[in-house]
């Protein structure tokens, strides 16, 4: 029975407590057991089983008055650590916020508390949500429950790789993360889940640890399309204290789903097909549009010609804007403080020790391009070519409704791979960054194994605010590819 | 255009970063790199694009400027790393 309780998506467990089949107090004991066990993965920065058996307990008492607050009341989930969360322990995985204890709750995670939805613990995940592996994180690698059998650890994928990994391990029934550049898609891909980055403005950004303002979103991270649907519901809206938050409707995710594909165009964008990918990525794309043909949609050669210039676009305005909002850790107001002789020495200390290298890089960078001298020549350049990648997709979404692409270049890499090269890390994210750019929703769908035997994922590009058209077509792909191989860390324990 | 260690250390004041001096010479490397990747950007023609500025077409919302938030000045410092008689303390600064 307990064993059972962790395979559950949020829809069987949603229907499982709704009939009283088991409580939520034997489900969050259940994940609690299972995430003691899986400490040698690294997934958690803090684990907070008392407060999750507090709250499933007060789950329990609502569903024995069938008053149960919301779709996901009494249901396990894991919060990547740049959530802040009131009264825990938050890090954004770097030694720059130790202690921080938020006394506030940030929108999303307030939205899914509010209904009711247990967290468990907060997750690993790279340093600021800089990364593409989950290396950077100052608590250490987290590793994926995937494994090629040869003994070597891979990456779980970032910068959400705790919370990705911590949902294909079976830790909680889903989780939540966030994305800049592809931070929840490429993880998800990397551990054989869904992720779902929603339009920009979607979800609220507030008690969201920043990275790249203009960039960041908050996402579901789940074994099912169906889930995602369920999560995005709670977790979307509109919010007065985020005022990027766009003011639209939210629609009822969930109805979307069942709708097929029949009739839908969708875009193959010929700059995609890029040299150096390794075999599999190119055949698992044909084979997706080959399922979707089969279900009825229509598959549409399209240009997106500034693709190229993505990747180089997205690492002078993500830099930028991060050397803008880290410039707030000074060791003053929270966290790490550093003594120095003066004030500026205090600074200097508590940020040179606070700090890792691939932040360090990442706010030198910023700083100099938004230096005097080179503001135009880069910023303002990076930004210009940013108008173009979104034009190039907004014409695109004139004659198809999605687009179809791979979710990253290469499944999970072996940890330690890649750390000597930045850019090669950077290409990580090539198919997910200009999407970013563009501030559209995109969701990653796992959709077959490579040779080792390791999972890789579709991906699906929307218009701005048709969540419902994405989830429609990912579920059209899940049901395609019947995924349902388990993660070689599930089979050994 | 290479960055070179005067620059780094520069770069390095304003952001407000102690770097040790010995690892000033691989940072401008690492960081060359990178600058020198970006730097295909300038092939891209962008005369008379505009810049973005949102993503997303709206308007940033106005509301009444009235006070709608605060007097926890408790919750404020509970983080501080010092703080003295209801403020964030910080060494002794002198002009």
């Amino acid at each position: 029975m307990t064993d059972s309780l962790t395979e559950l998506t949020i829809v069987q467990a949603r229907d499982g407590l709704a009939a009283r089949e088991f409580s939520s107090e034997e489900l969050t004991r259940a994940h609690l057991n299972a995430i003691e066990a899986a400490r040698d993965l690294n997934l958690f920065i803090t684990e907070t089983p008392d407060l999750a058996l507090e709250r499933a307990r007060a789950a329990d008492a609502r569903h024995a008055k069938d008053a149960a607050a919301g779709p996901m009341d009494g249901i396990p989930i894991a919060v990547k650590d740049l959530f802040c969360t009131e009264g825990v322990l938050t890090t954004a995985g770097s030694h720059i916020l130790d202690g921080f204890t938020p006394t506030y709750e940030s929108t999303v995670t307030a939205n899914l508390r509010d209904t009711g939805a247990v967290m468990v613990g907060k997750t690993n995940l790279d340093e600021f949500a800089m990364g593409s592996a989950n290396v950077t994180s100052y608590y250490g690698p987290a590793k994926n429950p995937w494994n090629a059998g040869d003994g070597k650890n891979r990456v779980p994928g970032g910068s959400s790789g705790g919370s990705a990994a911590a949902v294909a391990a079976h830790l909680c029934s889903a989780s939540i993360g966030t994305d800049t550049g592809g931070s929840i898609r490429q993880p998800a891909a990397f551990c054989g889940i869904v992720g779902l980055k929603p339009t920009y403005g979607r979800c609220s950004r507030w008690g969201i640890i920043a990275f790249a303002s203009s960039l960041d979103q908050a996402g579901p991270l789940t074994r099912s399309v169906g889930d995602a649907a369920i999560m995005l519901g709670i977790m979307a809206g509109h919010d007065a204290k985020d005022s990027t938050s766009a003011p639209v409707e939210k629609p009822d995710f969930e109805a979307a789903l069942g709708g097929g594909v029949r009739g839908l165009k969708v875009g193959i964008p010929r700059e995609y097909r890029i040299q150096g990918a390794p075999d599999e990525i190119e055949a698992l794309w044909q084979q997706g549009i080959e399922w979707l043909k089969d279900a009825g949609a229509e598959p549409v050669d399209i240009t997106l010609p500034h693709t190229k210039y993505a990747l180089p676009t997205y690492y002078i305005v993500g830099p930028a804007e991060a050397s803008s909002n880290l410039a707030r850790y000074d060791g003053v107001r929270y966290g790490l403080r550093v003594p120095g002789e003066t004030l500026d020495e205090m600074y200097e200390n508590t940020r040179g020790q606070g700090f890792g290298a691939e932040v360090r890089r990442r706010v030198l960078i910023g700083t100099y391009a938004l230096s005097a001298g080179y503001y135009d020549a880069y910023y303002v350049k990076a930004q210009k070519v940013r108008t173009l990648i979104a034009h190039d997709f907004k014409t695109a979404f004139e004659t198809v409704d999605l687009i179809l692409t791979p979710t990253a270049p290469s499944a999970a890499f072996v940890i330690g791979e890649k750390m000597d090269d930045p850019i090669a890390m950077y290409l990580n994210d090539i198919f997910t960054v200009p999407a970013s750019l563009a501030g559209l929703p995109g969701i990653s769908v796992p959709a077959g194994l490579n040779p080792e035997g390791l999972p890789l994922g579709l991906h699906l590009i929307g218009r701005p605010f048709d969540e419902e058209t994405v989830l429609r077509a990912a579920e059209a792909l899940e049901t395609a590819a019947g995924f349902n191989t388990r993660p070689a860390y599930l089979k050994d324990a | 255009m290479p960055l070179d260690r005067s620059t780094v250390r520069n770069i390095a004041f304003l952001a407000r970063i102690r770097v040790p001096e010995e690892d000033l010479k691989r940072l401008a490397g690492e960081l060359s790199n990178i600058i020198g990747w970006v730097e295909q950007l300038a092939e891209v023609d962008t005369d008379g694009v505009e810049p973005m500025t949102s993503v997303v077409k709206m308007t940033l919302p106005q509301r009444p400027d009235e006070v709608t938030d605060g007097a926890y000045p408790e919750r404020i410092l509970a983080n501080a790393p010092e703080q003295m008689s209801g403020y964030f303390a910080v060494p002794k600064v002198i002009e």
